[in-house]
C-alpha cells in the first residue's frame, strides 16, 4: 500500500503542551488525486499541512511522503511543496523577481519550470514585472501557487489556496490545479469552501478536534449522509409536485431549506429514492430541468460530523485551544 | 490517472543557493542600497566639505588636524563611525535579517524552499557579513579619497610625534581592521538580537541602542581600565593607540581579542536559538526574560571573563588613568610639539631630549585624588630652553580627560607659548600646536614614574 502512496501517515499526533492538535490521525492519498481537508476551525488542519511540509514535526506516528519517511531530523523530499497560512512572498521584489529568485534557489540540477510558464499558468502574467508590495490578496494566493509550480512539485501542499480569489482567479487556480494532478502530482488542499472541495476533490478528509471523522471518497460520503433536501425545476411544478408525492421515499417540503422556492420544487429523499423520481417525471412527460442539493453532500456531511452539542459545563476543549492558536497565524 | 512512481530523495539547497536568495532580498529595498551608496559617497564627501569649514569638528578624534592634513579627516572618519554610525549600520544590516522575515511570514515559505534551518542560517549570517564587507571598505575608502583631495601631508600623532604620509595611510588601514572586530560582535548581537525578538522592532534596534548605551555606561559609569577596554564600544576606538610612539598596543589587543569572543558567542548563541525555534507560530514578538536570560546573561559572562584575562595578563587596576601616566603622555606630547612649532614660527632645530620636558599635574586642585577621568586637572610642564644655558621654561595646561584615555590639553599660558595665535604652516596659517592638542593615556599599562 505504502508504495502506491504519495503521502502515508499512520498515527500522527501533535500537541502543543497540554493541547492535543493531532490525535492519531491516518491519511492515505495516492498519486494523481486532488484531496480535499475539511474541518472547523482548530481541528487541526493547517498543523496536519505544516507536518507534510517539515514545517513542524508529529509527537507521535509515522509519515511517509512520496515514498520516503518524513520527520524530525528529515529533510522534505524533493518535489514536496506548498504553503500555509498564505504563500510568503518578499513584497520589495516583482511577481517575476519572486519567482526568479526561487529559481536560482533550487539550482539548476533541480526541476524547475519556466517562470513565464507559471506565471502564466496562474493568470498573472499582466503584472508580472510589478512590485508584490500592490497585489490584492487574491493576487499573492495565485503568486504563492506559481511559486508552489515552480518546482514541478510531486505533492502540492496547498491551505486555503482559494482565499481572496475572484471567479476568475478561482478558474485559473481550479484548472491548474486539476492540470497537476491530471499529470500525475498530488495535491492535498484545505479549504472553508466546501463548493471548491466538491468542485476539485474527489475524497476528502474531515478532521474535527485534531481527529478524522471521516476520509474517503466524496461519493461514499454523499452515501453515508441519509436523506438529503433538493431544488426540483422541472417543465411542470405542479405535475411533478403530484409525482413526487406518490413517489415512495420521497417527501416534498414547501421551501428548500429555507432557500427561497421561486419556480421550484423542495424535496427531501435518499439517492435511491431520486433514482425512482426521475424516470417517473420523464414517463410523465415533465421535463427535469435541475436536480441539486439545497446544501451539498460534503457540507451536509461536514455539518453532522463536525457539530458537537453545547455543554456549558466543560471546561474549554482541545479544539477551542487549537481554533484559538490557530486564529493568531 | 497517471501513477508516477513514488520514491523521492531529500536535498537541502546549498548554501550558496541560500546566500545568494538572501542577498536578492537584502538589497531588493531601497534603504540597503541607499546605505552603501552612502558608504561609499558620504565620507568623501564630507571629509572635503568639513575640511574647507572655518571651524573643525574638534571633538572627534584628529577633527583638529582637518585643515592640516587630509589623513586627519580619513581618521576623523573612522572614528565617527566607531561612535555613532558602526552601531547603526549593523543595527540596518544584521539587526533585520531574521527579524524581516517575521514581519512578512515568510518563514514556511523559507523553510519550504531551503529545506534546512542550518543553512537558512548561516545563508543568512553571511549575506550579513556580505553587505557589511561591502559597507565598511566604502567607508575607509571613500575617506582616504576625501582626505587625499583634502591633502596628503604629514599627520601628527597623538603624542605629537610627526607621522609622513605614507606611515600615517599604514596606520590607518591597520586601524580599519582593527574596527572590524567590533564591527563583527556589533553584527553578531543584531543576528542574536533578530532571532531572539523576530518581528518585534526591539532587535532591529539593539545594535544601534546597545552602543550607545556601552558608551554611555563607558563614560559616565566607574568601571576597571580592563572592563572598559574589553567592551565592543571600546574596540571601535582603541585603534588610537597605533597613533602613539611607540605604540599603545595593549588596549588594542584586548579590544580586538574582546569583541571576536562577543561576535563568536552571540553568534553561537542565535545559531542555538534559530535552531530550537518552532515555526509552527507565525507570530514571534520575543520576550524580554528570554532576551536577558538566553542574550544578555551569556554575553555579560563573556565580558567579565575577558574583563578578567585583560586584567590578570596585564595587572592593569583602577581607572588607567593615573597622575603619573598623564604626566609621561602630556610631556612627551608637549616635547614633540614644541619642535614642531619653533620650527614653525623661529625655524629652530631642537630635539626633544634637548629640550628635558616634564610635567607636573594635580587633580581638583588637590582636593581630590590625582587619579581618573575629568575636566579638572591641572598640570605644568617644565622644559629647558635650547641655548639658554639653566633657563626653563613652564606652561600651564587645563587637562579633560575622558574615561577611555583620551585627553585634551588647552593651554592656560604663558600666551607666547601656548595661546592662541597663528603660524605659519606649508598648507597656510594655522593655530599654535601647542595651543589646544589631543593625547592618549595608555590604560593598561603599568603606572610610570615618570
Amino acid at each position: 500500500m505504502s508504495g502506491l502512496c504519495t503521502v502515508r501517515a499512520r498515527g500522527l499526533t501533535k500537541l502543543f503542551g497540554d493541547v492535543v492538535a493531532l490525535d492519531e490521525v491516518d491519511l492515505d492519498v495516492p498519486p494523481g488525486l486532488i484531496h480535499g481537508i475539511a474541518g472547523p476551525n482548530g481541528a487541526g488542519k493547517t498543523t496536519l499541512l505544516g507536518i507534510l511540509l517539515g514545517l513542524a514535526f508529529a509527537d507521535g506516528g509515522s509519515l511517509e511522503l512520496l515514498g520516503a519517511p518524513a520527520g524530525r531530523g528529515r529533510a522534505v523530499p524533493d518535489g514536496v511543496t506548498g504553503f500555509v497560512d498564505g504563500p510568503g512572498l518578499y513584497p520589495a521584489l516583482t511577481a517575476r523577481g519572486n519567482l526568479a529568485a526561487l529559481a536560482r534557489l533550487r539550482g539548476p540540477g533541480a526541476p524547475t519550470a519556466g517562470v513565464d510558464d507559471v506565471l502564466d499558468q496562474v493568470g498573472l502574467t499582466d503584472v508580472a514585472d510589478d512590485k508584490v508590495r500592490g497585489f490584492s490578496l487574491g493576487m499573492r494566493q495565485r503568486l504563492g501557487l506559481a511559486a508552489a509550480l515552480l518546482s514541478r512539485p510531486r505533492l502540492l501542499v496547498l491551505d486555503e489556496p482559494a482565499n481572496g480569489l475572484d471567479p476568475a482567479g478561482k478558474r485559473h487556480v481550479h484548472r491548474t490545479l486539476a492540470r497537476l494532478a491530471a499529470e500525475g502530482a498530488t495535491v492535498i488542499l484545505s479549504s472553508h469552501r466546501m463548493d471548491d472541495l466538491e468542485e476539485l476533490c474527489p475524497e476528502v478528509t474531515i478532521l474535527a478536534a485534531g481527529r478524522v471523522t471521516f476520509s474517503g471518497p466524496l461519493g461514499k460520503l454523499a452515501g453515508e449522509n441519509g436523506e438529503l433536501d433538493y431544488r426540483l425545476v422541472t417543465s411542470d411544478n405542479d405535475a411533478a409536485r403530484r409525482v413526487a408525492a406518490e413517489t415512495d421515499g420521497i417527501a416534498v417540503l414547501e421551501d428548500a431549506g429555507g432557500t427561497p422556492n421561486r419556480g421550484a420544487l423542495a424535496v427531501r429523499a435518499l439517492l435511491p429514492a431520486l433514482d425512482r423520481l426521475v424516470p417517473r417525471l420523464v414517463q410523465a412527460r415533465i421535463a427535469v430541468r435541475e436536480l441539486t442539493p439545497v446544501v451539498s453532500p460534503l457540507e451536509t456531511a461536514f455539518l453532522a460530523l463536525t457539530e458537537r452539542p453545547e455543554s456549558p459545563e466543560q471546561g474549554p476543549t482541545a479544539q477551542e485551544s487549537t481554533e484559538s492558536r490557530e486564529a493568531g497565524r | 490517472m497517471t501513477v508516477t512512481p513514488v520514491t523521492a530523495t531529500a536535498r537541502p539547497v546549498s548554501v550558496a543557493r541560500a546566500l545568494r536568495f538572501e542577498l536578492v532580498k537584502q538589497l531588493a529595498p531601497g534603504r540597503v542600497r541607499l546605505l552603501i551608496l552612502a558608504c561609499w559617497t558620504g565620507p568623501a564627501v564630507a571629509v572635503i566639505l568639513v575640511s574647507g569649514q572655518g571651524t573643525l569638528p574638534s571633538d572627534t578624534l584628529f577633527g583638529r588636524q582637518m585643515h592640516a592634513t587630509g589623513w586627519a579627516g580619513a581618521l576623523a572618519v573612522l572614528s565617527f563611525a566607531g561612535s555613532w554610525f558602526f552601531p547603526l549600520l549593523t543595527s540596518v544590516v544584521a539587526g533585520d535579517v531574521f527579524s524581516s522575515e517575521d514581519r512578512l511570514g515568510t518563514w514556511r515559505h523559507l523553510l519550504v524552499a531551503v529545506r534546512s534551518p542550518r543553512r537558512i542560517f548561516l545563508a543568512k549570517a553571511l549575506a550579513s557579513l556580505a553587505v557589511l564587507a561591502v559597507c565598511v571598505p566604502g567607508l575607509a575608502v571613500s575617506g582616504i579619497a576625501g582626505g587625499l583631495v583634502a591633502g596628503n601631508r604629514a599627520l601628527t600623532g597623538l603624542d605629537g610625534h610627526q607621522l609622513g604620509p605614507l606611515d600615517a595611510a599604514g596606520k590607518l588601514l591597520l586601524a580599519w581592521l582593527c574596527a572590524l572586530a567590533p564591527v563583527l560582535a556589533f553584527a553578531a548581537i543584531g543576528l542574536l538580537a533578530s532571532v531572539i525578538f523576530g518581528r518585534s522592532p526591539v532587535g532591529l534596534l539593539l545594535p544601534a541602542f546597545g552602543g550607545l548605551g556601552m558608551q554611555l555606561a563607558s563614560q559616565v559609569l566607574p568601571m576597571p581600565a580592563a572592563a572598559r577596554v574589553t567592551l565592543p564600544s571600546f574596540a571601535f576606538l582603541s585603534w588610537n593607540g597605533l597613533f602613539t610612539s611607540p605604540p599603545q598596543l595593549g588596549a588594542l589587543v584586548a579590544g580586538v581579542a574582546a569583541s571576536l569572543a562577543w561576535a563568536a558567542i552571540a553568534t553561537a548563541l542565535a545559531y542555538r536559538l534559530f535552531m530550537r525555534r518552532d515555526f509552527t507560530s507565525l507570530a514571534h514578538d520575543g520576550s524580554v526574560r528570554r532576551a536577558i536570560t538566553l542574550g544578555i546573561a551569556p554575553l555579560l559572562a563573556v565580558w567579565a571573563l575577558s574583563a578578567a584575562v585583560a586584567a590578570a595578563a596585564t595587572g592593569a587596576t583602577g581607572s588607567g588613568i593615573d597622575q603619573a601616566k598623564l604626566q609621561s603622555s602630556l610631556a612627551t606630547a608637549f616635547a614633540h610639539l614644541y619642535r614642531v612649532q619653533g620650527h614653525e614660527v623661529n625655524h629652530l632645530n631642537v630635539t626633544e631630549a634637548q629640550l628635558r620636558v616634564t610635567a607636573s599635574c594635580t587633580k581638583g586642585s588637590g582636593l581630590v585624588a590625582d587619579e581618573g577621568p575629568g575636566n579638572d586637572w591641572r598640570c605644568t610642564v617644565t622644559w629647558h630652553l635650547p641655548g639658554v644655558s639653566d633657563a626653563v621654561g613652564q606652561a600651564v595646561y587645563q587637562l579633560d580627560v575622558s574615561a577611555n584615555g583620551r585627553y585634551v590639553a588647552d593651554g592656560d599660558g604663558p600666551n607666547e607659548v601656548n595661546g592662541y595665535f597663528v603660524v605659519r604652516t606649508p598648507y597656510g596659517t594655522a593655530p599654535n600646536p601647542l595651543w589646544q592638542f589631543d593625547g592618549l593615556v595608555d590604560l593598561l599599562s603599568p603606572t610610570s614614574k615618570g
